[in-house]
């Protein structure tokens, strides 16, 4: 019985394949016969399939796949159209967004028109796949907690890419679709906003965002760690205690003096996952509108500790010497 | 057989995990790494060594020997040789050794020939080398005299840069316009390449052409205020701000916090001090491309430009070579004082500390010290003199300090330096109500004796 003591999963139960719940009338049908692969049933589901693909499902993919060719052949056109140079230079690579010269009006293709189409084709997509989900979770007859977690996620990028740029007044201030280039862009909009790390929404995000991988590895350790007692029945035992429920909040009353139940444990690691973009999203649309230096905004406020003097003390020279900046 | 199936699997996920491993480190430096703290503690200000990276750079940054010294009296160069316009006040035997010396530091291989022509006279001009080398002279001696607030008395010879090669290794060109710009698509906005011009980050790879060059753009991107006022500076701005950053860490081997603090990169309290060091670096930089080797374009042949026809200038790593100090501080002028100071007609290139019409006189001061000294006095007694002469006259004194020590007390220094002139006039019969006390608009000025004074002039 240590079958649950092992990084994957031991048990895979295997019978005839399921296509699922019949569907009602103006679903399309579900694409695929379904199979079994082993591998994949050591770290989930055994079963492949079948797909449900649908009219949002479609058009999203699509406006998906069209972001994803702008930005792709974009990049490897930087590279001159070299293969071998566009999977070397592939984390260098980026589309970018308009030189902030052009403001909101429309760039010329090439100078962030590009940038621009393939925005407007992955937000579409986004939020078709948004659509998709909702629509999913209600033709189960489930709950929509799954496509409103979605949205929170939605929001960050649509304030990074789109809200925050339109009240700035400039495509400019957006993000480049790159794998370097979007790090490089994030270093830069804090040094240019005086060190996000003084912007308290950033701070909630990031305890939001540790705070899901924490609540996250307490809660698949607890259960884990309870299935021998039918720990793994968990939504069972939030109306139906067992002794593996009670041992868990025990063993949390232990060691930390409180416990989630079964139920609320679900409530804070959701809420953890949604707030961590939700006020990311908040902090970056703060940032420029409203907030110009976060640093001086943090002394303004007794937020920034002063250190003592180690070093010799410096002033500007800009403001001592006459003719050079 | 779940039993032997689950071995087999262990086995296989172990292999990929450090296969994975292994990709994600293979981007890293490897180890050892030292860090030493040089901040107030807890505050990540530290710097970042890897001994194994450091010790061969420190072969590469031994000074060579010096030539044995020779006699500065004798004739003098210009009186031996022709067509010497910048040593030429020089002894014989000096300008001799500065010659060999600059060929072992230049073109240890050709020496002479690589800027005198073979079967010509020395004092020929034919060669373009020879002519960028005189300029290059005069630049040296500039560096020196005039940009002491960041060389200071270390100063830089040839071989601060040269280091035996006759190009400088380290020099930056103006990028082309990228070959896709033009087209349909593939603009790649003058960034995301692995360009060591910005320690192969994916910055924008130009950035130099606009700091270090003449018509330099502003640096600062920070706004002065918690809430915006005003400050228009693009993220875009700041993507370029930091490509001439990431140049400076890269060239000097050190990372951000050797000069800034790290709660706001644009704050200077709480800053090192290297940091105002690097700020004149930056305008001597910009000042030598733009005085100095942009004006030499034309003698060179086009062979030697870069792509989109300029020259090779300057950067932080010219001289610098990925030491935080050239040479780790070794100063090689102390054996070649004669490129240490301004000589020849045409060198001479404006004093920053330039006298001004209606000046009755300069009193200078020790380093730090406010006291008047017999020089001083007789100054003091001269201006005296000549302000006696006409009654309409007023004196305005003005107290400066140079650029060493606390800033704070050297604008007390500077005043400090005014009331004992004042007190000295006052001494001399001059009535209070002649002596105008003007605090200057730029208080500190370089590190030359010449910033350590007090200016009397004339005023009605």
């Amino acid at each position: 019985m240590s079958y649950y003591q092992n990084i994957f999963t031991q048990i895979q139960p295997t019978g005839p394949v399921s296509h699922g719940v019949p569907l009602g009338k103006g679903n399309s049908p579900r694409t695929g016969e379904p199979l079994v692969v082993h591998l994949l049933g050591r770290i989930g589901n055994a079963q492949i399939g079948p797909i449900y693909l649908g009219g949002l499902g479609l058009a999203s993919l699509m406006c998906g796949l069209l972001a994803f060719w702008i930005i792709g052949f974009n990049m490897l056109a930087s590279v001159g159209w070299d293969p071998i140079q566009f999977v070397r230079q592939l984390f260098w690579l980026a589309l970018e967004p308009p030189p902030p010269s052009y403001g909101l009006s429309l760039p010329p293709l090439n100078d962030g028109g590009w940038w621009m189409m393939a925005g407007f084709f992955l937000t579409v997509s986004l939020l078709l796949w948004w659509a998709r989900m909702y629509t999913r979770a209600r033709a189960l007859g489930m709950g929509t907690h799954v496509a409103w977690a979605f949205a929170a996620a939605i929001w960050l990028y649509l304030v990074l890419g789109f809200i925050r740029p339109l009240l700035m007044g400039s495509w400019g201030e957006a993000v480049p679709f790159g794998i370097f280039p979007h790090l490089d862009w994030t270093a830069a909009f804090s040094l240019r906003y005086g060190n996000l790390f003084y912007n308290p929404f950033h701070a909630l995000s990031i305890a939001f965002l540790y705070g899901s991988a924490l609540l996250f590895a307490m809660h698949g350790a607890t259960i884990l760690a309870v299935t021998r007692f039918g720990g793994e029945r968990e939504i069972e035992q939030i109306v139906d205690r067992g002794t593996a429920s009670e041992r868990a909040a025990l063993f949390w009353r232990w060691t930390m003096g409180f416990n989630a139940t079964m139920e609320s444990i679900h409530r804070w690691a959701w809420w953890f996952a949604v707030l961590c973009p939700l006020t990311g999203g908040i902090g970056i649309l703060l940032t420029g509108t409203v907030v110009d230096n976060w640093y001086l905004w943090a002394v303004k406020h007794g937020v920034a500790p002063m250190y003592p003097a180690v070093f010799p003390a410096v002033v500007d020279p800009a403001t001592l010497i006459q003719g050079v900046k | 057989m779940m039993k032997a199936s689950s071995g087999f699997f262990r086995s296989i996920s172990i292999a990929m995990a450090a296969l994975a491993a292994s990709t994600l480190l293979t981007g890293c430096e490897r180890p050892p790494i030292d860090t030493v703290q040089h901040g107030f503690r807890g505050t990540g200000m530290v710097q970042v060594y890897n001994p194994r990276i450091l010790v061969p750079e420190t072969y590469k940054n031994v000074v060579p020997d010096a030539l044995p010294a020779v006699p500065s009296d004798g004739p003098r160069a210009k009186d031996v040789y022709k067509n010497v316009q910048v040593l030429g006040d020089v002894s014989t035997a000096e300008f001799t050794r500065l010659m060999v010396a600059i060929s072992q530091w230049v073109a240890p291989k050709e020496q002479c020939a690589y800027c005198h022509a073979p079967g010509e006279d020395f004092s020929s001009d034919s060669m373009y080398t020879k002519v960028v080398a005189r300029r290059m002279i005069q630049m040296t001696q500039a560096i020196n005299s005039r940009w002491t607030a960041h060389v200071s008395q270390t100063g830089v010879t040839c071989y601060t840069c040269h280091r035996g090669n006759a190009n400088p290794e380290e020099v930056w060109f103006r990028s082309p316009q990228h070959p896709q710009a033009t087209r349909a698509l593939g603009n790649d906005a003058g960034q995301n390449k692995a360009s060591p011009n910005v320690g192969l980050s994916s910055l924008p790879y130009d950035a130099l052409r606009d700091y270090l060059s003449s018509n330099p753009k502003e640096i600062r991107a920070n706004g002065a205020t918690a809430l915006p006022t005003g400050n228009r500076a693009s993220i875009k701005q700041a993507e370029f701000t930091y490509s001439l950053m990431m140049h400076m860490s890269d060239g000097l081997g050190v990372n951000c916090t050797y000069c800034h603090n790290t709660q706001n990169f644009a704050k200077w309290e709480g800053a090192p001090p290297q940091r105002v060091t690097a700020w004149h670096g930056i305008r001597m930089a910009r000042d030598i491309n733009a005085t100095y080797i942009e004006p030499l374009t034309s003698a060179f042949p086009t062979a030697r430009l870069g792509p989109v026809g300029d020259v090779a200038k300057v950067n932080c790593a010219t001289c610098h070579q990925g030491a935080y100090k050239p040479l780790y501080g070794v100063s090689m002028l102390r054996d070649y004082p004669q490129l240490g100071r301004v000589t020849g007609a045409t060198g001479a290139t404006g004093q920053a500390a330039a006298a001004k019409p209606g000046m009755l006189g300069r009193v200078l001061f020790d380093t730090g010290r406010s006291d008047l000294s017999a020089a001083a006095k007789a100054e003091i007694d001269k201006a005296v003199k000549a302000a006696m002469a006409d009654a309409s006259v007023k004196i305005a004194l003005s107290g400066f300090t140079d650029r060493t020590g606390n800033p704070q007390a050297n604008l007390d220094l500077a005043r400090n330096r005014a009331v004992a002139v004042r007190d000295a006039l006052t001494a001399a019969g001059v009535p209070a109500a002649r002596i105008d006390m003007r605090k200057p608009e730029f208080v500190v000025g370089g590190a030359d004796a010449n910033s350590r004074r007090v200016d009397l002039v004339a005023a009605r």
